[in-house]
């Protein structure tokens, strides 16, 4: 198996200020499916393209922002593995009893030097709204709205990203695929980690405050599907941040926008495929309009300075 | 019936716009090319758009509270994304986003 150890972006845990309008905004704007309200509040929806039960959780707090982003790890060797790796770097890992969300085992958890929280699982069970197996039909359930295909990557921002950087390239085999580096000093900017054939699973800028998300990025299927998704964005007054555009990072095709709580979002399609023998690709941070915005070729004002 | 709109006015600034009821104070000020509150995501989540009102009545929709606390609401704080005038006003911008207060 070529893919082993970390395989995936598997859920984010998203807090909303409004959880009426979020599921309006998740499941009709965006597509995903309802998976189910807990007791507790929280929400669990899932993209039609995706086999596992859910990748998106919602819970209705009074701040925005990011509770905690995990991986699917290919089996209970690696999780052992990667939890004994942290503890010996010194990073705190708590245990996640199995259940703790619906559906989904035993999970190991840490706080990345950024400030984010991680969480890293091998089982969870499988949607009854999966893809199909047998003879399968391009999909299952009827798509709607953007028609989001799955969860595929989120950016995050925070002071230390060359420690999260460090946790994820030597403990958990991520590969990085491309960087923004400071002219002068060369220092790190901005760089994509993948942990697989896709050019990024996660991206991390440098800022001066830590635990911050930018984005919260969805498949769709090519670029026609993001004008689809840029009409239904006018068409229900979402608030929209840029495009259709091309970051020359990844190469991918992208419309950023804001769910009602100020989180951003991402529709993406496209992007090179990597393999952990390409060559790292670097920009310079006074070409890093182009690297962002490939067609604009500078940064919008929100960039840099809009997170949750 | 149509409400015609308030007057918002920026301290230290001669400009003054019409807003309209039902429309936030961000939303009002774009339509007039004003760059003075810069807009963010437009959905009270980030705080750059983060305004103190001088004068005048309002009411807001729902804000993070990492960017407006009770305290600073009571003083009249608010997110230009999120407000919505109900009378004329007069408001003060925080160009720098969401700095601290002094
Ligand atoms: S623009 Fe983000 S809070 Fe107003
Ligand atoms: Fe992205």
């Amino acid at each position: 198996m070529a893919i082993s150890g970390v395989l995936r972006p598997g859920f984010v845990q998203i807090r909303v200020l409004d959880m009426a309008e979020s599921i309006i905004h998740y499941r009709d704007r965006i597509g995903l499916e309802m998976v189910g309200t807990e007791a507790d509040g929280r929400v669990y929806l899932k993209a039609y393209d995706e086999f596992d039960r859910h990748s998106i959780i919602l819970r209705e707090c009074d701040e925005a922002g990011l509770d905690v982003m995990a991986f699917k790890v290919s089996n209970e060797t690696y999780l052992d593995e990667y939890e004994e790796k942290l503890r010996g770097q010194g990073f705190e890992v708590t245990a996640i009893a199995a259940g703790e969300q619906p559906g989904v085992g035993r999970r190991i958890s840490f706080m990345a030097p950024t400030g984010h929280r991680f969480d890293l699982y091998v089982d969870m069970e499988l949607s009854d709204n999966g893809p199909m197996t047998n003879n399968p039909d391009v999909s299952q359930l009827d798509p709607r709205g953007m028609k989001a295909l799955r969860f595929d990557h989120c950016l995050l921002y925070g002071g230390d990203i060359d420690g999260t950087k460090k946790v994820f390239e030597d403990i958990l085999g991520f590969s990085t695929s491309e960087v923004v580096v400071d002219d002068d000093t060369g220092m790190i900017i901005a760089l994509f980690l993948t942990c697989s054939n896709k050019a990024h699973d996660l991206a991390l800028v440098r800022h001066e405050e830590d635990g911050k998300l930018h984005h919260v990025s969805f498949l769709v299927e090519d670029w026609t599907s993001l004008r689809d998704a840029a009409d239904i964005m006018t068409r229900y007054d979402i608030s929209r941040d840029i495009g259709p555009t091309r970051h020359g990072i990844t190469r991918g095709q992208t419309i950023y926008f804001f769910d009602p709580s100020g989180n951003r979002n991402e529709v993406f399609s496209g992007g090179y495929a990597y393999y952990p023998d390409n060559p790292l690709r670097v920009w310079q941070a006074s070409s890093v309009g182009k690297a962002i915005f490939y067609y604009e070729r500078e940064l919008n004002d929100r960039f840099m300075t809009v997170v949750t | 019936m149509m409400n015609k709109g308030f007057q918002i006015s920026i301290q230290g600034s001669d400009k003054i716009v019409t807003c309209r009821e039902d429309e936030s104070l961000l939303s009002g000020l774009a339509r007039y090319g004003q760059k003075e509150v810069p807009a963010g995501c437009r959905q009270g989540g980030c705080g750059v758009c983060k305004i103190r009102v001088l004068k005048g009545e309002f009411e807001t929709g729902k804000m993070s509270i990492k960017h407006v606390s009770a305290m600073e609401k009571d003083m009249n704080f608010t997110l230009a994304c999120k407000t919505f005038p109900k009378s004329d006003m007069v408001i003060t911008v925080n160009i720098k986003g969401d700095r601290k207060w002094q």
